[in-house]
């Protein structure tokens, strides 16, 4: 599954942004941050850990998006197809 | 030089009342002289107001929130949490882009002539956020190329960082260290972010504590000025900060400041909400006292907010905000080079004069029988300049001084005015500061009303407005005098503290436009 930033506990510190190795996170118009779900791979084929997870100062706000539950396979294979092999 | 600087010196250039809060090498680090100081020292100080006690009398910083993201998370650290009553690190109200950073710079230097440094102390870490530092650094050198430049950091990305920050000439760094050894670490640090991975416990601190020391050498080496603060959190790290005294003297730092640490349970910090409390005043200068024959101590700060503005003590920031900044026009005249130039040559005149001073107060109170007597603690009501000029009712800080018969030492302010606690009657503030001054025997002031006076008197702490508008450390030193022979002649009846002081911390922050306050200028 896709990786997902709760709103309402985003403070907008912007750690995350730079860390995602699928630049899958941008900034809303608010100056919180958002995940485009078709760009990320829950870093899967780049770190053991979901990067924006690891940093996120505020706990339960980087979690795995509940609606879009995908395995390690279609994720492996997103970032194949985003980066090559 | 304008109307407002010359406001600013009129009282300090009278011959008759200089003397500045403090005097002691040991004390203030940086305060003594350039007789004292490496040159090349003295050079990089003298006009760093966090980094010499005397320039924080005459000089201002700015710190530009540029930097929001953090690596590491401490227990006494909030990211949630903006009050824009409440002063103190981490806490920001607007975060700033470094174009618009520069901007506010460069509008605060043309308004406050005294502003001589800016820093980056967050809301985050200035070096988990290097792009947006090191751009701020490069355009504030190229407009403003007078002000220094200075960083603050919790140390973990600064080993990588040692290079770009000795490129862009930044020649004073803060790392804040509260422990060396991991056992310590893993009570205050939950986790770091390090190497593409979440680090906890006990291997979190091991790392952290490696690479803040390896930095802090790493800075010396290149003869950057390192500044080390420490967050004092009783029976996590109290006594474990003389090693770390030791460990940061041995890798040549410059000056250590130890810090009380803030914890309310509104904050929503860890160690708010678990009930960690802060430590006493007579905790907090007792490990100060001990750690200051080992290095220079810092007594000034006042753990102000990552987008502070004005004199320690004070914060200008609601002036400041980024709708103004933005409106404001900068034109090729709005940065007055000249002029700030002009208020760094008066302020020298008196500086010099202040040190010929000094050097005439030492020893006053020798030969007159009182050398035996042990020191008192005694709190001040100034509004600055070195005198006892502020009426007791309008101080939102006491100065405190360690006064004997041949000294009156610095050693620490207590705020007594919080804006957040608003909507308590006038006892209940009276007695918020006669608790914030309870280790005190007596506090000097300009005038005080006949109601405080009798509530002070009850309270043990002895109203003295006979030495109004004097200087501060010889009327200290005098009315010690006078303390001993009441004493003596069973007048006074000297107590004992309660050894409870509580601290409140950070600068007092102005609410905007305060009547009288001056507007910003560069908006008209």
């Amino acid at each position: 599954m896709a990786y997902t930033i709760v709103l309402k506990n985003c403070t907008g510190c912007s750690a995350c942004e730079p860390e995602c190795p699928n630049s899958a996170i941008s900034a809303t118009a608010d100056g919180l941050y958002q995940i485009d779900s078709d760009l990320c791979t829950e870093c899967v084929g780049f770190f053991e850990e979901a990067q924006c997870t690891a940093i996120c100062p505020i706990d339960d706000t980087c979690i795995p998006d509940p609606a879009l539950v995908e395995d390690r396979e279609t994720l492996m294979a997103r970032k194949v197809k985003l980066h090559g092999k | 030089m304008d109307e407002r600087d010359r406001e600013f010196l009129k009282v300090i250039l009278e011959p008759e009342t200089q003397a500045s809060g403090c005097s002691e090498k040991a004390t203030c680090g940086s305060s003594a002289g350039p007789s004292d100081m490496d040159p090349e020292v003295w050079e990089k100080v003298k006009n760093h107001p966090c980094y010499s006690e005397e320039a924080h009398h005459f000089y201002a910083r700015m710190h530009v929130a540029v930097a929001p993201a953090c690596n590491i998370q401490c227990h006494y650290c909030n990211r949630k949490y903006d009050c824009s009553n409440e002063s103190r690190p981490g806490v920001v109200s607007e975060r700033l882009t470094p174009e618009l950073a520069a901007k506010k710079v460069l509008a605060v230097a043309s308004e406050i002539h005294q502003m001589t440094v800016v820093g980056i102390a967050g809301a985050g870490d200035s070096l988990a956020n290097p792009e947006k530092t090191f751009k701020t650094f490069e355009l504030i050198s190229k407009a403003a190329p007078d002000i220094k430049l200075c960083l603050s950091t919790n140390g973990l990305a600064l080993p990588d960082m040692v290079d770009r920050i000795a490129d862009y000439n930044v020649d004073h760094v803060t790392v804040t260290i509260n422990m060396v050894d991991p056992e310590v670490g893993e009570r205050i640090y939950p986790w770091i972010f390090f190497e593409k991975k979440r680090w906890k416990g006990r291997d979190a601190a091991k790392i952290l504590s490696e690479r803040q020391l390896l930095g802090l050498e790493m800075l010396t080496a290149r003869k950057i000025l390192v500044k080390v603060n420490s967050v004092m959190i009783p029976g996590v790290n109290d006594d474990h900060l003389k090693a770390v005294n030791r460990e940061v003297k041995k890798r040549g730092a410059f000056l250590h400041n130890i810090m009380p640490l803030i914890s309310e349970p509104e904050h929503g910090t860890f160690y708010g909400l678990s009930g960690q409390r802060g430590p006493t005043a007579e905790e907090l200068k007792r490990l100060q006292d001990s750690c200051e024959g080992e290095m220079n101590m810092m007594r000034h700060c006042r753990q102000c907010r990552a987008d502070a503005v004005g004199l320690l003590g004070e914060d200008r920031s609601a002036e400041f905000t980024n709708e103004k900044i933005e409106a404001i026009e900068i034109t090729d005249g709005t940065y007055d080079l000249a002029a700030r130039e002009a208020y760094r040559d008066k302020v020298e005149e008196t500086r010099e004069k202040e040190r010929k001073i000094k050097e005439m107060l030492a020893g006053l109170g020798r030969g007159k029988g009182l050398s035996g007597e042990a020191p008192i603690l005694v709190a001040v009501a100034t509004a600055g300049e070195g005198l006892i000029n502020q009426h007791f009712g309008h101080a939102r800080e006491f100065q405190v001084y360690e006064v004997s018969a041949i000294e009156a030492k610095f050693i620490g302010h207590r705020r007594v005015d919080l804006y957040c606690e608003g909507g308590y009657g006038e006892d209940d503030s009276l007695s918020r500061i006669t608790a914030a001054l309870s280790d005190c025997v007596g506090v000097m002031v300009a005038k005080v009303g006949g109601c405080p006076k009798k509530t002070l008197e009850e309270a043990g702490i002895l109203p003295v407005d006979a030495y109004a508008y004097q200087p501060i450390k010889p009327s200290l030193l005098k009315w010690f005098a006078e303390y001993v022979e009441g004493v003596r002649s069973g007048k006074i009846t000297p107590r004992a503290g309660s050894g409870e002081t509580k601290i409140r911390s950070g600068a007092f922050t102005a609410p905007a436009s305060v009547p009288g306050q001056i507007p910003l200028a560069v908006l008209k």
